[in-house]
Formats: structure tokens, C-alpha cells, sequence
């Protein structure tokens, strides 16, 4: 089998290196629910799940209906002395309003909101066309290059137990009661751990070179 | 041979960018080392005045109460909530030089023999990468604090410019830690006893 651009399936392509040591393998693809872990740094090479495409869709789907859902509702709601203010997650990002912390605020919009619902969006648009079975979608490796860089800055799980730190803190000033954003992001916080749990990249990348035979 | 670090697919030497993935394709970056260090600096600057500048202002009936990362710690403490306060300065004070050390000493380490094993540095590392984005939550509470205290003639909370400071400061550390190539802990290792087989 030939590819486009004429390189052929030579004896490089049964290999597998390791990124984080180097190490070389023969690529032997592990069944279903079974891992292939580098022997000598103990990277997870390989780890494809049966229907793992199915499911990923799935939570992605209900992260992007949960984030957007939860950034308009209140998340945490505060009273004293009669006066009271529920403030959403768009609020709380955009405090950050004078000068110089105008940046600030766009960039925790962009960590609790932006990032992690564009990587959703990608992995949907990345997945879907490859799960049914049809050829991948345009331009969907550089898509699915942007979701895996953006992984380390999508920082929801951290704004959630910010939430918790934030209301100790106040508890002394005032009454706090949580909001309906508020368990809508703990949903949240599990679903994008159960995305990156499913997701194996080798899968993906080598379904993306070969779409055809998985 | 040269590998695909981000798609671990193995090409000929010289081949300039993975067919599968698109990523450029460099044996060893030699440039790796530099980057971690400008991003260290850089971020080591940022985090000197986030500890000098007031992170929360909070202005309550006639005072104006304006607090660093490490006395708003300090407050918590007085104030009997050990947990909170040690959440804060574990994630804003203990983490960050944890990490500026971490970072430092891996670079250091690739370049010289001995001490640690590799294993022992691969595990630094992935604790570095993993634990650097948690520093974060000083400025999420910041900003939820911000805009939820906003009980006008009562009180109100708003930021300082520590939280401008400490926010670059974990990206730079975040961008230095990224920039590490993880391949060189090995090549240090190889360079000391018989290299396994790898390309
Ligand atoms: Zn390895
Ligand atoms: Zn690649």
C-alpha cells in the first residue's frame, strides 16, 4: 500500500518510539482494554478501548451543552445584611477589568471556558467522521494537534476546587450558597477526566493516516 | 532514524516534518535547553512582584484591607481555617519554587553525570508537569472572590496587581517545563553505562 505522497509502508512504519525516552519498539497493537507501556520509562503507548470513539463523542457532546449551560447560570451566591450577588462564571472571569488585568481576565475566561470547550469541539470534529467510518474530516490533523496542545491549559478542575477556596474565604464575611453552575461544573470536572482517560492518541493518529482500516 | 515525539511514529533520518502528524521532526532540539531557561528567568521575574504586590484588595465599611499571597495565607491561619491556608500557600508559594528548583536541576542534570537515576528525574518531571498548572487557583479564587464580594457600602473585594504578576509567572514556568525534552534525561543515562537500543 502506497500513500499519496509516495512514501511507502516500509519497515519504519512497524516501529513505534517512544516520546518520552526514545526507546524503539515493534509495534504490536494491544487488544481492547489492554495497554502498551513502555518497558523502559513506562509511558502508556497504546491504550484502545472497544467503542471508545462511541463514548468519547458522547461526553464531549454533554461537556460543550455543561460548559456553555454553566456559564451563564449563577455558580456561587452570597448574602449579608440584605444585600445579596450571585455571579456567574463569565463574571467571575471578567473581574479582572482595570488595565493590565483586562489580560488577566481574558485569559481565566480562556482557561475555564474557551479552552476546554474549543478542545471538545475539535475532538467532535476529529472523531466523528472517523468513527463513521468516512474519511477524515479537512484539516483534521492539524485539529487534532490544537486539541493535545491545549490539553495542559484547559484548567476547569482547578477553577472547581477554586470555588471551594473561595468560599471558606468569604464564609466569614457573608452567607454563601452554591449555585446550579456550580454541581453543573463538578459534572463537568468528571466528564473531561473521563475524556482524557478514553482518548488513546496513537488510535487516533494512526486512524487519521489510515482511515480505512481500523 | 528520527521519531515522531508527538505521535511516536519512527521516520527516516533527515525527514523534516512527520507525514502522519505534521510535527517538525528534530532528533534532539539543541535549542530545548535555552528555551527552558529564557521561560525559567522570565518566569522567575514575574514571581518576584507577585509576592511584593497586594493580591486581594478587600474594603470593608471605613477600612481598606490590602493583602499579599503569603499575609492573606497568614490571615487565614489567624483566623483558625488551616486547611484553606495551606492550600494557598502550598499551591502559590510551595509549588512555584518547587518547580523553579525541579526545572532547574533537570536542566542542570542532562548536562552532567550522576546523582539521580533517570527514572528518578522522569518522575521529577512528570510531577512538575502535572502539579505546575495548579498554582492556578490563587488566581481563580481571586477572580470568584472579586466578583462575588461586590456588596456595595459593605464590602467589596477587588484585585491587585499580584494577580497580573503570579499569573504570568505560572505560565512562563508552564511554557519552561513544556519546552523540556524528556529524551535528554535518557541520553544522560546512555552516556553513562552501554545505550539499550534506540534511534
Ligand atoms: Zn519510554
Ligand atoms: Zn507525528
Amino acid at each position: 500500500m502506497f500513500r499519496e505522497d509516495g512514501i511507502s509502508r516500509g519497515p519504519l512504519e512497524g516501529l513505534i518510539v517512544c516520546p518520552v525516552c526514545d526507546a524503539t519498539y515493534q509495534l504490536q497493537r494491544p487488544k481492547n482494554g489492554e495497554r502498551a507501556v513502555c518497558t523502559r520509562c513506562h509511558k502508556v503507548l497504546i491504550a484502545p478501548r472497544r467503542k471508545a470513539g462511541m463514548q468519547i463523542i458522547a461526553v464531549a457532546v454533554a461537556v460543550v451543552v455543561l460548559i456553555t449551560a454553566a456559564s451563564v447560570f449563577p455558580f456561587l451566591e452570597i448574602s449579608a445584611a440584605g444585600r445579596s450577588n450571585a455571579v456567574s462564571i463569565i463574571d467571575a472571569a471578567l473581574s479582572f477589568t482595570q488595565g493590565p488585568m483586562l489580560v488577566l481576565a481574558l485569559m481565566t475566561a480562556g482557561f475555564i471556558l474557551f479552552v476546554p470547550l474549543v478542545r471538545m469541539l475539535l475532538t467532535l470534529y476529529v472523531l466523528i467522521p472517523v468513527v463513521l467510518d468516512r474519511p477524515p474530516a479537512r484539516h483534521a490533523i492539524r485539529a487534532f494537534r490544537w486539541a493535545e496542545a491545549m490539553r495542559p491549559w484547559s484548567m476547569a478542575e482547578i477553577f472547581a476546587l477554586g470555588c471551594a477556596v473561595a468560599l471558606v474565604k468569604v464564609a466569614g464575611l457573608a452567607t454563601v450558597s452554591f449555585g446550579p453552575a456550580f454541581w453543573m461544573f463538578g459534572a463537568l470536572v468528571v466528564l473531561v477526566i473521563v475524556h482524557d482517560s478514553f482518548l488513546c492518541k496513537w488510535s487516533v493518529w494512526n486512524s487519521l493516516e489510515h482511515p480505512k482500516e481500523r | 532514524m528520527v521519531a515522531c515525539t508527538r505521535c511516536t511514529r519512527a521516520w527516516p533520518l533527515g525527514t523534516p516534518e512527520c507525514g502522519r502528524c505534521g510535527a517538525k521532526l528534530v532528533s534532539r532540539d539543541e535549542h530545548s535547553l535555552q528555551k527552558v531557561w529564557a521561560l525559567w528567568v522570565v518566569g522567575l521575574m514575574c514571581y518576584v512582584p507577585a509576592n511584593v504586590y497586594p493580591m486581594l484588595k478587600t474594603k470593608q465599611l471605613f477600612t481598606v484591607d490590602e493583602s499579599t499571597i503569603i499575609g492573606g495565607a497568614v490571615e487565614l491561619a489567624h483566623h483558625g481555617a488551616f486547611g484553606i491556608a495551606a492550600i494557598i500557600l502550598v499551591a502559590s508559594v510551595v509549588i512555584p519554587l518547587g518547580k523553579f528548583w525541579a526545572v532547574a536541576f533537570l536542566a542542570v542534570s542532562v548536562r552532567q553525570r550522576g546523582g539521580f537515576t533517570s527514572h528518578r528525574r522522569l518522575l521529577m518531571y512528570e510531577v512538575v508537569e502535572y502539579i505546575g498548572r495548579w498554582s492556578m487557583i490563587d488566581i481563580f479564587v481571586v477572580a470568584i472572590l472579586s466578583a462575588l464580594v461586590q456588596l456595595k457600602g459593605l464590602a467589596t473585594i477587588s484585585p491587585g496587581p499580584a494577580a497580573f504578576f503570579f499569573a504570568l509567572s505560572v505560565i512562563f514556568t508552564m511554557l519552561s517545563a513544556q519546552a523540556f525534552d524528556p529524551r535528554m534525561i535518557w541520553d544522560a543515562q546512555d552516556n553513562d553505562n552501554e545505550a539499550p537500543d534506540h534511534g
